[in-house]
């Protein structure tokens, strides 16, 4: 089936052949002009621009994968395994549509909450950094090739460092977050690059397809195990899993708000879908190892993760580190799902990757809308009775957050009940019951927000907050998306389960 | 020497400047030491990549036409050549934050760095108490 749709996209000289290049070249030739030019609406024009049509060539290769197609785009003309080559099945082409259709409604938010946290001046700047993220993640996500992938890792990275360390024009502590996570992502990206020089050594391939054919033929089980090991480091320390999560709650917490917005909802998804891709794909081969190291190893982190997330968020009073180390927990059930090995699972985790990206996005920017409104950090304080002077952008986090919690109707619901189903049906009543626990833990946090948003009155000489509606519009296509996939989950399910298929499968 | 010291001299060496260079990273509590143990860190791999290319006896990889010639593996040093570009940036950025740091913190050492931050956390939540911004 694949074969005689590939023959068929080569055949027809038809746009569809470039749009996996597209796809990234347009955010990364837009990022000069932002840069260039150093004026925020055009930069914003820009911004918009290049993620409005990321979206809309993310949709179109979806519409292709959807029917069983993989498309394959070969840069430079030069054929696979020679050349680099961009793969588009629908694992990927899932990944990319939920990615660019956050990076769009994060861009459309951004528009007046980034002037309330960073210079005017820096403001074509930014959105250059943020260009350059949007286009280093899609190429990650779509590259076959092993050593391609570190390039837009490193790419996609020293320009989230960027969007980050602009955190300290309200914040000084943002440098030191960036910096720390500038070092500890260039050991991660390093220790991949290790890992992918043990599997050149043995195979003398770098493409992703040719790996997964000669590696369990190529009779170094050491090397192969060393090369896999150090590949798996890397992309978690990326994926921020647990306990390599340290540099993310501070990033998170001091980037400017519509940054972390976009860095949490698509930044950790393009590297955890590495992970899987990395797993399925590259090491498909060699299912021992895989087992062994998710089972063994990945399984027991992710849950740590979770409760660690999930208990420091808890303590915190700070609402975007609040969130950040809750997005710490969410990464934990993504990296859970992959843990399991089993299509079902694999398919929860890429719903609560939709999901998680809906929901994370819109607190960002719920925040970032709060931020912008106090003109200071929110903090639990700060949002006393938030919820009568700011009705629409408080409903909406409310919203967001019940998602968050798994509330029937809501996006996160489903996620969490595909997940314990998948766990059901691997029979680990253990790992369900601290799901569970870890899921009333959540509501714990969740509440504390709550109750001083809803619950209390104003201070008496609260100053009258406005809500433009250039901000809230955003935020509430996001919370209302939270619904509407919570009631009516038949895309994000059936995106997934073909993502699923195509990794787990044996679709490529 | 034995032969597997003298088979995999330059492994060695690669391995040496990794744990050298990682040591570095992790206990310097200076951020440019850090940065500096990075380099060699990143640099230990890029002399992995280039050993893993060479072939004893091999010439450079032009063709000369004569079939007999050896060559050396060039995709492995032309991959590196896009990792020293890589890592040309990581330190160039993390160079320019630390610049920005020092402004900041007027320290670049972490430990006086992280004294400042707590420092900070108190004055905000007292600022805070008594109504007026940051």
């Amino acid at each position: 089936m694949t074969g005689a749709g590939f023959e068929l996209i080569k055949g027809t000289a038809t746009i569809l052949n470039n749009l996996p290049a597209l796809l990234v070249v347009i955010p990364l030739l837009l990022a000069p002009l932002s840069a260039l030019s150093g004026k925020s609406a055009f930069g914003w024009a820009l911004g918009l621009f290049g993620t409005g049509a990321s979206f809309v060539l993310a949709l179109m290769l979806q519409s292709v994968t959807e029917v069983g197609m993989r498309l394959t785009y070969h840069m430079g003309n030069w054929p696979p395994p020679w050349g680099i080559e961009f793969v588009v099945d629908s694992a990927t082409s899932f990944t990319l549509v939920v990615m660019s259709a956050l990076a769009f409604l994060t861009t459309l938010a951004a528009r007046r909450i980034l002037p309330a946290e960073i210079a005017v001046k820096d403001c074509g700047k930014f959105y250059a950094a943020w260009l350059l993220v949007c286009g280093g993640l899609y190429g990650l996500v779509m590259t076959a090739d092993a050593f391609n992938l570190f390039v837009f890792l490193e790419i996609s990275a020293l320009s989230s460092v960027i969007l980050i360390s602009m955190g300290a024009g309200t914040d000084r502590r943002a440098l030191v977050a960036s910096y720390n996570y500038l070092v500890i992502g260039a050991v991660g990206a390093t220790f991949y690059v290790i890992g992918v020089g043990f599997v050149y050594a043995i195979t003398g391939t770098l493409n992703m397809v040719d790996l997964a054919t000669r590696l369990p033929t190529a009779g170094n089980d050491m090397a192969l195990y060393v090369g896999f090991g150090f590949m798996v480091a890397g992309m978690m320390v990326k994926a921020a899993i647990f306990p390599v999560h340290i540099w993310l709650p501070a990033a998170y917490s001091y980037a400017p708000s519509v940054a972390s917005s976009l860095l949490a909802a698509i930044a950790t998804k393009a590297a955890l879908y590495v992970l899987a891709r990395i797993a399925f794909t590259i090491f498909g081969g060699s299912a021992d190892l895989v087992s062994m190291a998710f089972n063994g190893i990945i399984l027991p982190l992710a849950i740590a993760g979770i409760f660690v997330g999930t208990i420091m968020a808890i303590y915190e009073h700070d609402i975007k580190k609040l969130l950040a180390h809750s997005s710490v927990a969410q990464i934990g059930y993504i990296a859970l799902g992959f843990a399991l090995l089993t299509p079902a699972s694999v398919s929860a985790s890429f719903i609560h990757i939709a999901n998680h990206a809906l929901i994370k996005g819109g607190l960002f920017m719920a925040v970032g809308s709060f931020v912008l409104a106090l003109g200071r950090r929110a903090d639990l304080e700060q949002v006393v009775g938030l919820g009568r002077r700011m009705p629409i952008t408080a409903t909406a986090f409310l919203i967001c957050g019940l998602s968050l919690a798994g509330l029937p109707l809501t996006a996160g619901f489903v996620s969490k009940l595909y997940l314990v189903r998948a766990i059901l049906e691997s029979g680990s009543y253990a790992i369900l019951g601290l799901v569970l626990a870890s899921s009333a833990l959540s509501v714990v946090y969740l509440w504390k927000i709550f109750e001083v948003m809803w619950m209390r009155p104003a201070p008496a000489k609260a100053p009258i907050l406005v809500e433009t509606p250039a901000v809230y519009i955003p935020i509430l296509i996001v919370a209302i998306a939270n619904i509407w996939f919570g009631v009516d989950a038949d895309w994000v399910v059936s995106g997934a389960r073909l993502a699923a298929a195509a990794l787990v499968g044996g679709g490529t | 020497m034995p032969d597997i010291i003298t088979d995999s001299w330059s492994y060695i060496v690669v391995v040496t400047l990794m744990m050298i260079g990682l040591f570095i990273v992790i206990s310097r509590t200076n951020l440019i030491k850090k940065l500096v143990g990075l380099s060699i860190f990143q640099t230990s791999v890029f002399l992995f990549y280039i050993s893993l290319g060479k072939v004893t006896g091999g010439t450079a990889p032009i063709l000369t036409g004569d079939p007999a010639t050896l060559y050396s593996n060039p995709l492995p040093h032309v991959l590196i050549l896009t990792a020293i570009v890589v890592g040309v940036a990581t330190t160039a950025l993390g160079l320019a934050l630390i610049l920005r740091i020092n402004e900041a913190y007027e320290s670049i050492e972490e430990d006086e760095i992280i004294v400042a931050k707590a420092a900070e956390g108190v004055p905000q939540t007292q600022s805070r108490k008594n109504g007026d911004g940051s």
